[in-house]
């Protein structure tokens, strides 16, 4: 079976500079690839390419066998593709619940996006308990947990997760770390997960690919990259 | 009476506060136009006053096809009947509202809309440039001198004689005009799919497109839904103060832009309250203070307030993270 998504060549920036000089990966159906990387390596600039919010220079992104750079960005998520962005970007002065309501702003199943609002509720029930509240009222624990509901809203067949863990408390991490796995493995959903915490991200992954200044420069199965004595020293802190 | 010795001070109050609201309706009408725009793009829209004015020339212009108005025409009309009144009033906001309306969706597509990325200077000058262009389509269209608007609504009291208070036809049609389409705003913003969208795309445009939300279609939405709302400003004003000219933009956007300030711009509430707040002070100011003093009393209040709000009255005091 072809790759579910499939970067080759990916070059991108932002006015003058390129971020992104070579990238290339790949997502397989119903596997969790994570992107390690330091600060500034490009992994943010990678999400968006695909996402189309950043237009690619140069390379391919092929997700289900569509070429997404002939797609403007709000057509995309209509493919099957949902993002969780990296900083949350809630929108603060819409309640939980419009939230929410904008993550299924390309859906025509008003029944469907109510039994999937409940399911959100179900996965984190705080969201329930504040869904009349403004988003940039919450903690961003329960931020996080929004942006990455108003992604699942969509009903992605890949989701795209940025540094999802970022300045969390270590309970709430292992939370959404369970949600992730959970959807991975009872509904099969694709997950490219780009993290901070390359050790957690690397336990849930199936695969890892490592980025330095907009180049792939190392990727292999998760447990490999986990043990790597480069990645080790460099990635893990050890 | 107890309060007979003060029933003259609140008669002529009362009739300041309704004079004032009634300015202030048609202030904060043009007032929501610039605060949509601003909050969805943060570009102060300065030819938005000018659209205003081009609005009403264009309601003359509407008033001569109903063969009112044009050379040696009685500035008043005699004792109309209501329904010639209703089906004229009718036309030009079914006219003045999608030309203005199509007119500021015209210009962000074209002279906005590609420079979305540029530095915030950009296309605030630009915008200074189409003023001075509407200026100038309004100086051809209406010439340099002041022009006399038909008096088509009557300026009969509907109150009682012993009142001692002026409510008039011209008052009823003010608030009959706005406060509907205030409404009306507020709920398509609040509760329609694509009012939602609208606030979502004015608080974070990035995740608004990654929620798959055609941002510059909304964009243009917003800019013709504010000319529209100039555009109904625009026959209101100019059945009611009768006089126009090409220069009354600059003024009344003025205003207008104080409203959005003062109420917190970029918050559709915030326009209303301000346009209202400018209204009062104005007619207040007049009264109580003297006539020439209503314009440097706004614009104290204004600074003052943004001494103690910077962000204006509705306006968050907190920075929100981005
Ligand atoms: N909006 C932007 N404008 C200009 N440069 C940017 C922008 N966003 C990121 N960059 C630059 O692009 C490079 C890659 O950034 P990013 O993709 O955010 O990396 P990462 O997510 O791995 O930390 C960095 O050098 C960063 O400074
Ligand atoms: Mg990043």
């Amino acid at each position: 079976m072809p790759p579910i998504l499939e970067v080759a060549g990916l070059r991108a920036g932002y006015g003058p500079i390129d971020a992104l000089h070579d990238v290339s990966l790949t997502v397989d159906e119903g596997e969790i690839v994570t992107m390690i990387g330091a600060n500034g390596a490009g992994k943010t600039t990678t999400l968006m390419s695909v996402s189309g919010v950043v237009r690619p220079r140069a390379g391919r992104v092929t997700f289900g066998g569509n070429d997404l750079r002939t797609f403007p960005a709000h057509e995309i998520v209509k493919l099957g593709l949902a993002q969780s962005p990296e900083g949350r970007k809630i929108f603060p002065r819409l309640t939980v619940l419009e939230n929410l309501q904008m993550g299924a702003f390309t859906r025509k199943d008003p029944p469907g996006i109510a039994a999937d609002i409940e399911k959100m509720f179900g996965m984190f029930p705080i969201l329930n308990e504040r869904k009349g509240q403004a988003g940039g009222l919450l903690s961003g624990g329960q931020q996080q947990m929004l942006a990455i509901a108003r992604a699942l809203m969509a009903r992605p067949k890949l989701l795209l997760l940025d540094e999802p863990s970022l300045g969390l408390a270590p309970q709430i991490v292992t939370q959404i770390f369970g949600v992730i796995r959970d959807l991975n493995q009872n509904q099969g959903m694709s997950v490219l997960l780009v993290e901070q915490n390359a050790r957690m991200a690397l336990k849930v992954a199936h695969r890892g690919y490592v980025l330095e200044t907009g180049r792939v420069t190392f990727s292999d199965k998760a447990d490999v990259v986990l043990n790597d004595p480069r990645i080790r020293a460099a990635y893990l802190g050890e | 009476m107890i309060f007979a010795a003060d029933s003259a001070f609140w008669q002529a109050f009362t009739q300041q506060t309704i004079d004032g609201l009634a300015f202030g309706a048609l202030i904060a009408l043009v007032a929501l136009g610039y605060t949509m725009v601003y909050g969805i793009v943060e570009l102060i829209n300065f030819a938005h006053g000018d659209l205003f004015m081009l609005g009403c020339f264009l309601s003359l212009t509407i008033l001569a096809a109903f063969g009112l108005g044009g050379l040696g025409f009685d500035a008043t009309v005699k004792d109309p009947s209501p329904v010639y009144v209703a089906v004229i009033l009718l036309t030009c906001l079914l006219v003045a509202m999608p030309f203005c309306g199509a007119l500021n969706f015209a210009v962000d597509w074209v002279v906005y809309k590609p420079l979305r990325t540029a530095p915030k200077l950009a296309p605030l000058v630009s915008a200074i440039g189409v003023s001075f262009i509407f200026m100038n389509v309004g100086l051809f269209w209406g010439g340099a001198q002041d022009v006399n608007f038909p008096n088509l609504i009557p300026d009969t009291n509907l109150m009682s004689e012993g009142s001692g208070i002026r409510f008039t036809y011209k008052d009823a049609m003010v608030f009959g005009v706005t406060v509907p389409l205030m409404i009306g705003l507020t709920l398509f913003v609040q509760y329609s799919r694509l009012g939602k969208a609208m606030r979502a795309t004015a608080q974070n445009p990035t995740a608004a497109k990654l929620m798959g939300i055609d941002t510059n279609k909304v964009i243009g939405l917003t800019f013709a839904i504010g000319g529209a709302l100039a555009g109904a400003g625009a026959v209101v004003y100019a059945l009611k103060v009768n006089t126009i000219s090409y220069t009354m933009g600059f003024q009344n956007g003025l205003y207008a832009f104080t409203a959005a300030v003062l109420g917190g711009i970029g918050r559709i509430p915030g326009a209303v309250l301000g346009g209202l707040i400018i209204g009062l002070v104005r007619y207040y100011g007049s009264a109580y203070v003297g006539e020439t003093w209503a314009g440097a009393l706004i614009f104290g209040i204004l600074i003052l307030i943004l001494v103690f709000r910077p962000t204006g009255l509705l306006g968050s005091t907190t920075r929100e993270k981005v």
